[in-house]
């Protein structure tokens, strides 16, 4: 754009932009600061923003008092889990759907969309049922089979509107150096796919990791990941800010980081592509 | 070796059919061009010759054998497509010899065949590069060089220079035709450019809405075509039809007459047409009147060298009598009446 | 443009993906519609028998239900103002030039990636605590007395939790649009006369236009199932001040066991959410080339 931006006007703006995106910000950076507070400090009042005395203690406690590893692993086990068997099932037939396009495949993809849009309670009694039947409540296996099946429209979704861009011709281009269809999909199509099958990858372990309705209805203490873990300290009030913000801090900052790296394929995932 | 022959073939989508029941003889050695406006089924055809596509009925033979089963990756065919459809992920040398790795040759002898390629196609020194830091040309040279590795019964072409900028395009033209002379293996080109079949092909498949129109050499198709599709499809400028009166004196329904078989002079003459020019094209070597006749016509009319005529000059322009078309009223070519 | 093989091939890979989305939408769906015609406690297992529309009936005239209906439509209303109204605001401020972009960027769109226990709970007790939070030391501080958020105003405390969650989302995709605005339109605007307003009132909200209505239709279905942040915070409560549909099912069903009355919501609410699903549907429908 050949607008000449002023300097003052760039000052003028800047500032505010900072100052409200530190505004948004700060519910985060104030639970990160006050898991480095004594429980007494997290409390105190006037609350002290940068001055008191830095601990570490509260990491240490939160995993001796409610051994936090193993929900952590359960969310990772989770989380990854559905991720990559989401994708196992996905990928065929995102490639289908893409490379051999049929009269029906928009019903489909509409359909599939469908499908995500049906709330969770509207099924949530006979999953819960079948689950205590199966003996699948609170355990990571059961919260691998509906987070799957729930995510597995978006990824879908996500890894067709990658699909869609590698041009055709290329498959027909390995189809006729003799290649198989297996190594077509295995040589040519994934390499291609590696930045798109990335950014969908990320992009649901955030919601699977996130996803805070199966996660606390389907687990108990066993299987729980760190949303449920979390949910246990809804009762014990007053005392255990500084724990609290410390078991926060370490359940968010991995999708965090995750999150900042997929920011943009994050607008294409969660609008199925109706904004790009 | 490298015979195919089409055999009733058709090619239906849904209930429309693109391609009616149509019969072709590429012969050994052979360089055939499908040519014909976009929408004919050109490429099409040449895709149901690759497997890419199922023919809806009919039988198409590749050296004697029935292929219309046979997987493309099977039928000993090599293609060079539009968009190259070069692998992005693979630098050159992988590019090539990716047909190779797919069919099992061992590696040193891939080696061996994609640096014999690659001198072939001035490649040598880019085989370490990815094809997003070669230009259009060298992209178009690669994907050749994937084709030529194979060994191929034929090659299949597919408007392999449209992406290409007009002085590139005849280089790699030539380079094309180059390359057919030295491997003498039948080759199948699709283009929309008559100027590419006119210069390239040994045989011309002329298609319109997924027929055969003609098929024959170049210069066949130049000097006797075989309907008004095909006259006016062969040769640049366009050949000028003329309808009305003026055919019915030829014992026609319409008559063609191609730009350069004019005389053109500013005194009248016996049998000579007056007309008025609107625009003058100087090229140098040629000049191109575009004019409006006195019969009722536009006319194109090239001329060889220099003519100074401007707008508004009044000319009379003669067609070369022996090089008149004559065309019945379904546009097929009356028999000749010298 | 493929052969039957491919074709084949083609339905072979894509259907383990239809069938388990099949046996995932039908299986439990027509359960939950069985179980909603059904008198069915899980306190009093073999005493299932057919009662028709009573738990619809009961349901539906429950003074909850009404409450609840009421409660999520405010809520979800709520969040998309906030959301819709300073996503927009926000978005018009970062496509500016401002230094620092790419920070400023992460923090504003962090807090969607908090997952919703860990939002509600520091929310609930770091700054909305009546004791110990951060707004009441403020109040304090200035001499007022503290607010307790939570017993006073539970739903609009839920509702901002909720919109801070979603303000991220809205910001950057109607950001995303924004940029995608063709600045020659704005630069020939400006050549036509338009001032700031006039240019932002035709020129890009209009093109904005489509980017909001998708952020209103998939945050209407994900604010329609409000669950974590509530059950954190409030059970719900006081009373059923905080209670939404979502909420309300899940008390039924398993908290009071009522397997038929909890079905019977259930199925309002997925027909309440087809309403919403309708729309979006028709709206990424018609961007879809296949």
């Amino acid at each position: 754009m050949a607008r000449a931006v002023s300097t003052r006007r760039q000052v003028a703006v800047s500032i505010l932009a900072w100052v409200v995106a530190l505004a948004i910000f700060f519910p985060i950076l104030w639970t990160v600061l006050t898991s480095f507070k004594t429980e007494a400090e997290a409390i105190a009042s006037p609350p002290s923003f940068l001055f008191f005395d830095w601990t570490l203690e509260n990491y240490g406690e939160v995993q001796e008092r409610s051994d936090y590893f193993r929900h952590f692993m359960n969310s990772v086990v989770i989380s990854l889990g559905s991720t990559l068997l989401g994708l196992l099932i996905a990928i065929p037939a995102a490639w289908s759907m893409a490379f051999v396009p049929a009269r029906r495949t928009k019903d489909v993809l509409m359909w599939m969309l469908s499908t995500k849009m049906l709330p969770p309670v509207g099924v949530l009694i006979p999953i819960y049922l079948m689950f205590r039947d199966l003996g699948l409540l609170d355990t990571r296996t059961g919260l691998v089979i509906v987070l799957t099946l729930i995510n597995l429209p978006i990824i879908v979704w996500m890894l067709y509107t990658y699909f869609k861009e590698i041009p055709g011709e290329i498959l027909e281009a390995a189809r006729m150096d003799g290649a198989t269809l297996w190594s077509e999909i295995v040589h040519v199509l994934t390499p291609m796919a590696v930045p798109g099958i990335a950014s969908t990858l990320l992009l649901n372990v955030i919601l699977a990791w996130n996803e805070a309705f199966w996660t606390l209805n389907l687990t108990a203490a066993k299987a729980a990941p760190l949303t449920a873990f979390i949910a246990s300290y809804s009762s014990p009030e007053g005392l255990f800010y500084a724990k609290l913000s410390a078991a926060s801090t370490m359940a968010i900052a991995p999708i965090l980081i995750i999150g900042w790296f997929s920011q943009k394929q994050l607008v294409r995932g969660l609008t199925f592509g109706a904004v790009k | 070796m490298g015979t195919i022959t089409l055999s009733k073939v058709t090619k239906s989508f849904g209930s429309t059919e693109v391609i009616p029941p149509l019969d072709l003889e590429i012969n050994d050695g052979e360089f055939v061009v499908f040519v014909g406006p976009s929408g004919c089924g050109k490429s099409t055809l040449l895709r149901l010759i690759a497997g890419l596509e199922d023919v809806s009925s009919g039988v198409i033979e590749i050296d004697g054998r029935d292929a219309t089963r046979i997987p493309p990756a099977r039928r000993g065919l090599a293609m060079v497509f539009q968009s190259y459809a070069l692998y992005p992920h693979m630098s050159v040398a992988k590019n090539i010899a990716f047909p190779l790795k797919m069919t099992g040759v061992d590696k040193k002898v891939a080696d061996e065949k994609v640096a014999a390629a690659a001198k072939v196609l001035n490649l040598t020194d880019y085989l370490e590069r990815r094809p997003g830091q070669l230009s259009g040309g060298q992209r178009q040279r690669v994907a050749i060089g994937r084709a030529i590795v194979r060994e191929p019964e034929a090659f299949l072409f597919d408007e392999p220079l449209s992406n290409l900028d007009a002085a590139l395009r005849v280089n790699m033209r030539l380079e094309i035709s180059q390359l057919h002379q030295d491997l003498a293996t039948t080759m199948i080109y699709v283009t929309h450019d008559q100027v590419e079949a006119m210069t390239m092909a040994d045989k011309i498949v002329v298609l319109h809405a997924g027929h055969i129109e003609q098929v024959g050499s170049p210069l066949e198709l130049y000097n006797n075509p075989a309907n008004m599709f095909v006259a006016g499809f062969i040769g640049s400028p366009k050949m000028n039809f003329i309808g009305g009166e003026t055919a019915s004196t030829f014992g026609a329904d319409t008559i063609g007459v191609r730009p350069e078989h004019f005389a053109i002079a500013t005194e009248p003459s016996d049998g000579a047409w007056e007309a008025t020019v609107d625009v003058s094209e100087h090229l140098g070597s040629d000049t191109f009147f575009h004019l409006h006749s006195g019969i009722g016509e536009r006319l194109t009319i090239r001329s060889v060298g220099e003519l100074g005529l401007k707008h508004g000059d009044k000319v009379y322009v003669t067609p070369d009598q022996s090089r008149i078309h004559r065309f019945d009223a379904n546009g097929k070519t009356v028999a000749s009446q010298r | 443009m493929a052969t039957a093989h491919s074709r084949t091939a083609a339905r072979f890979m894509l259907s383990p993906a239809v069938v388990l989305l099949l046996g995932w939408m039908i299986i439990p769906l027509s359960m939950t519609i069985y179980f909603s015609f059904l008198r069915y406690n899980l306190l009093m297992p073999g005493m299932e028998e057919f009662t028709g529309f009573t738990n619809y009936r009961f349901f539906l005239t429950d003074p909850a239900f009404f409450e609840a209906l009421v409660n999520t439509i405010v809520l979800v209303v709520g969040v998309l103002l906030i959301t819709v109204i300073g996503g927009t605001l926000l978005a018009l401020l970062l496509d500016q030039p401002v230094w620092g972009q790419g920070v400023v960027r992460i923090l504003v769109i962090a807090p969607f990636f908090v997952m919703p226990t860990v939002s509600a709970l520091v929310w609930k007790n770091m700054f909305m605590n009546p004791v110990n939070g951060l707004f009441a030391h403020m109040a304090k501080a200035v001499g007022l007395e503290p607010f307790d958020f939570l017993a006073q105003a539970p739903l609009f405390s839920i509702i901002i939790m909720v919109a801070w969650q979603w303000l991220p989302f809205a910001t950057l995709i109607l950001l995303t649009a924004l940029q995608s605005l063709d600045r020659e339109q704005i630069e020939a605007s400006e050549i036509d006369g338009a001032g700031p307003f006039s240019r932002f009132f035709y020129i890009v909200l209009p093109h904005m236009a489509r980017a909001i209505t998708v952020v209103i239709l998939i945050q209407t279905i994900f604010l329609l199932s409000v669950f974590a942040e509530i059950l954190v915070t409030t059970n719900g409560g006081p009373g059923y001040a905080s209670t939404n549909i979502t909420y309300l099912v899940y008390v039924q069903s398993l908290l009071q066991y009522d397997v038929g009355g909890g079905s019977a919501g259930g199925i309002v609410a997925v027909i309440l959410a087809n309403i919403v699903a309708i729309f979006l549907m028709r709206m990424i429908g018609k961007n879809l080339e296949v």
